[in-house]
């Protein structure tokens, strides 16, 4: 009998970067739905701009490239890219803010790079930086959580998605009356305007350790990132680093100033911290990629987006302190090399 | 009774792999009868092809000396059965994916008649060891692990180190293969019998003989043979099922907790490692005059109808074989020789079975892998990876063909175990990748080589030049100046002589 010539090993890999992602995307949905509980519908009509710009970019540019477009849509990373995205708008953001973010993400941070697997930066954090500084005023405008008892109007569906195609409000609704700031920006200016931690937390936008609805946020991030912990879909080392990274800082300076500093609890569940710990840290292409480099990232990033909330001028940090230790990934990665097996130790005579 | 497990060593990474072992341990082993016909390849070891010492027409018996080894790393080889040479030529070869090597081809007689024992063979506790080695050169008996090193020369290399202790390898983590676990079970005490004698030969006190822990009834058989051997030298250890922990270097991690240097020799932390089946080989010509022309291999797979081990003669075909094994089934797609790790893959099943093959594996079309995607460096191929190597970094190197930095991460330390393919979510073939770029290293080595001994062949016919030309410009420079001390002396003479001619006037 005949047969057909291969090359060992004859074990076909079970893994695929299309699940990867798919399981990012399953962990995402408890908190995305919880995000359109408390804040309104904007994030679905977000999630969906920014995937039709995300999809549509990568799509253009691969064939751009003179690639078969269904290569790169296959693997479902430009879905992760636009559901990142939409985590980072405000809910109320008009469509062409979230679509030039979507499309300099996946055209410029990714494709330029060559695609993924080789871009520096990550996409979905250049995106959101890019329309941050380019945008500055549609991009504060946070709505505050729904909970009754919260002094708050509510935008409905059809106002929601005027505001999106728009970018105005209707006449019955004004800017002052849908939207706050955020938890993280209420005790930044709190802090600088002389007021004391605990004066700050009395805020009614404030719940029990961080900002209210967006600690609920925290949690489920935090239980999605687990179940991807558990399927071995990201290691420990990241987000073990981001936690650490900040909550070490943040601790000490709370301890030493505990009126002038906001506490290590409210640094965890406010703002991204957790989603950046479990899912944009994580992206595996952008962040360093040995075991104890991952956790030298992470701290790094940790470190940065404390610095950033302290003494930065922008209310959360989370997409600088990324984009500065993507960055840094090549030098950690060298300098991080694990102890080849039968090379000699450091410290060994021989 | 389970074996003591002792303070192992750790291995880093590994993956637990589907067994797929019971299939061919439930029944016996099955003794293949001898075929019409018997394949023998002159090289089914690491080193140069043996030498035939016999002609086209003559008769041979089983046992008998058919081509002698050659060059130090070299290996004899034995008729399996008798009969009379028709052939000495090309034929497929497992050792080149089924493409032709020289082998020796013997019509046989159906009588199985042995070639005429050495009878009294002394106790091999009253040989030398030299002795003793020079005779297990002489039965052809090579690692059968699958490296097929040849076990006497390894002994030797060993003998100049300084040991501590044997291991015995009976630690099959590959998927599928069993032979060895039934080797165990059913021919213990030879394989300990075989370990006395290496102790003997390599004089040492301790052999560890390893068994992975999902080995049961080996275990337990190699525990009662141990108990009627009462030899304190041997012990038994338990190490746990997770590939790669077979591989020679692997095992001394775990068992010795050493890690052997790169590019270096277990010896070279003290370790000599010899497979179970080696063991047992040794045994039964040092003790029973049987050279090695018989091996147990695993037959198995979705494409084998009755998945077995077998005892078949070196040089029966692997279609004879998986013959008796039941024949194929309909989904028989791919052949095999080794494990679904490392083994090759054939292009025919007339390929002979050789020291080497310890597994004959049938599978079912492998799913189609797709095109490799690009890395995302995800890391699961360094979490696996049991040298810890990065080959993320290694297969981006690779690419770039960066000689340097593959070297600096380590490149020539991967063992092509395979485990960071099964975890690549990007189904890049990251092993086969890594071949490819040695193989390059390699050339670039031999090209740096030559021109090497270029530059040096060079630089010497300079050197003579310049040097033939010094020394014809000194000559002429001596002839010069003598001709010019002639000249000189001449004229003085003239002068002298007109001095005294004019002094006399």
């Amino acid at each position: 009998m005949e047969f057909a010539r291969r090359e060992a090993p004859h074990v076909a890999s079970s893994a695929s970067v299309a699940s990867m992602m798919l399981q990012v995307l399953a962990a995402l949905v408890p908190a995305a739905l919880a995000h359109v509980w408390y804040f309104g519908p904007g994030f679905i009509f977000n999630f969906i701009v920014a995937t039709v710009f995300c999809v549509g970019g990568e799509a253009l540019m691969m064939r751009a490239r003179g690639r078969d477009p269904r290569v790169a849509l296959s693997d479902y990373s430009a879905v992760v890219t636009a559901a990142l995205l939409a985590f980072a708008l405000p809910s109320l953001t008009p469509w062409w803010v979230t679509a030039t973010g979507a499309l300099f993400g996946i055209v410029v941070a990714k494709h330029l790079y060559g695609g993924i697997g080789f871009n520096v930066f990550n996409p979905a954090m250049a995106g959101y930086v890019v329309v941050l500084v380019a945008f500055p005023m549609e991009m504060n405008l946070w709505v505050a959580p729904r909970m009754g008892d919260i002094d708050y109007v509510h935008p409905g569906m059809m106002q929601t998605l005027q505001y999106l195609l728009t970018g105005s409000l209707p006449d019955a609704l004004g800017y002052d009356a849908i939207s706050r700031a955020t938890p993280l920006d209420a005790m930044q200016s709190g802090l600088r305007n002389m007021l004391t931690y605990q004066d700050v937390r009395t805020n009614p936008l404030m719940g029990d350790f961080g900002g209210r609805g967006w600690e609920w946020l925290g949690n489920l991030f935090a239980i999605g990132g687990g179940w991807l912990l558990i399927k071995r879909v990201i290691r420990w080392q990241i987000p073990t680093g981001v936690l650490l990274g900040l909550l070490v800082p943040a601790s000490i300076m709370y301890l030493a100033a505990p009126g002038t500093n906001a506490a290590p609890g409210f640094h965890l569940f406010s703002g991204a911290t957790i989603l950046c710990a479990f899912f944009i840290a994580t992206d595996p292409v952008s962040a360093a990629t040995t075991p104890r480099g991952r956790l030298l990232y992470g701290l790094g990033i940790g470190f940065l987006i404390f610095a950033i909330r302290k003494w930065g001028s922008y209310a959360d940090g989370v997409a600088f302190a990324v984009l500065l230790m993507n960055m840094a990934v090549p030098a950690i990665d060298y300098l991080t090399r694990p102890h080849i097996v039968g090379h000699p130790r450091k410290g060994d005579s021989t | 009774m389970s074996a003591p497990t002792f303070d192992l060593g750790r291995l880093h990474g590994g993956l637990r792999l589907p067994a797929h072992k019971t299939a061919s341990t439930s029944a016996p082993i099955l003794r293949v009868p001898v075929p019409d016909q018997l394949v023998l390849p002159l090289t089914q070891h690491a080193g140069d092809p043996a030498q035939p010492v016999v002609q086209i027409g003559e008769q041979v018996l089983r046992g008998q000396l058919v081509a002698n080894a050659e060059g130090t790393l070299g290996a004899p080889v034995h008729a399996s059965s008798s009969g009379t040479i028709v052939a000495i030529e090309p034929w497929p070869v497992p050792r080149r994916y089924g493409d032709k090597a020289p082998c020796i081809v013997i019509e046989c007689d159906g009588e199985d008649r042995a070639a005429e024992a050495a009878v009294n063979l002394p106790d091999f506790r009253q040989v030398a060891p030299d002795e003793l080695l020079e005779r297990i050169l002489q039965g052809g008996i090579v690692g059968l692990g699958g490296a097929v090193f040849p076990t006497a020369q390894k002994l030797m290399q060993a003998t100049t180190s300084e040991l501590e202790y044997l291991i015995l390898n009976g630690v099959e983590c590959e998927p599928y293969i069993s032979c060895d676990d039934m080797l165990m079970r059913e021919y213990a005490s030879e394989i300990l019998g075989g370990a006395q004698i290496l102790l003997h030969a390599l004089g040492l006190e301790t052999c560890y003989v390893a068994v992975e822990s999902d080995k049961p009834d080996a275990l337990k058989r190699l525990g009662e043979a141990l108990a009627e051997l009462n030899d304190e030298r041997l012990v038994l250890k338990q190490v746990p099922t997770i590939y790669p922990s077979g591989g020679e270097d692997q095992l001394v991690q775990l068992v010795a907790n050493r890690e052997v240097p790169s590019g270096g020799l277990p010896i070279d932390v003290g370790c000599v490692v010899q497979n179970v089946a080696t063991a047992a080989a040794i045994y039964n010509w040092i003790v029973r005059n049987e050279p090695l022309i018989s091996r147990v291999t695993t037959v198995t797979g979705a494409g084998v109808a009755n998945p077995v081990n077998v005892e078949a003669r070196l040089g029966t075909t692997v279609a004879h074989i998986i013959e008796h094994a039941g024949g194929y089934t309909e989904q028989a797609q791919q052949l095999i020789i080794g494990g679904p790790m490392t083994g090759k893959s054939m292009t025919t099943d007339r390929v002979p079975l050789v020291k080497a093959a310890n597994c004959i594996l049938v599978t079912a079309e492998p799913p189609a892998a797709g095109p490799a995607m690009p890395c995302i460096r995800c890391g699961e191929c360094a979490a696996v990876c049991p040298i810890q190597l990065l080959p993320q970094q290694l297969y981006w190197y690779a690419c770039a063909d960066d000689e340097n930095k593959l070297r600096t991460y380590g490149l020539t330390d991967c063992i092509e175990c395979g485990c960071c393919d099964l975890v690549c979510p990007s189904r890049i073939p990251l092993t086969g990748e890594f071949r490819m770029a040695k193989a390059r290293i390699r050339e670039l080595e031999d090209e740096k080589a030559r021109a090497e001994r270029a530059r040096q062949r060079f630089e010497a016919r300079n050197e003579r030049l310049e040097r033939e030309q010094d020394e014809r410009s000194q000559e002429l420079a001596r002839q010069k100046s003598d001709a010019k001390q002639a000249g000189a002396d001449a004229i003085a003479e003239i002068m002298k002589r007109r001095q005294r001619k004019d002094g006399g006037e």
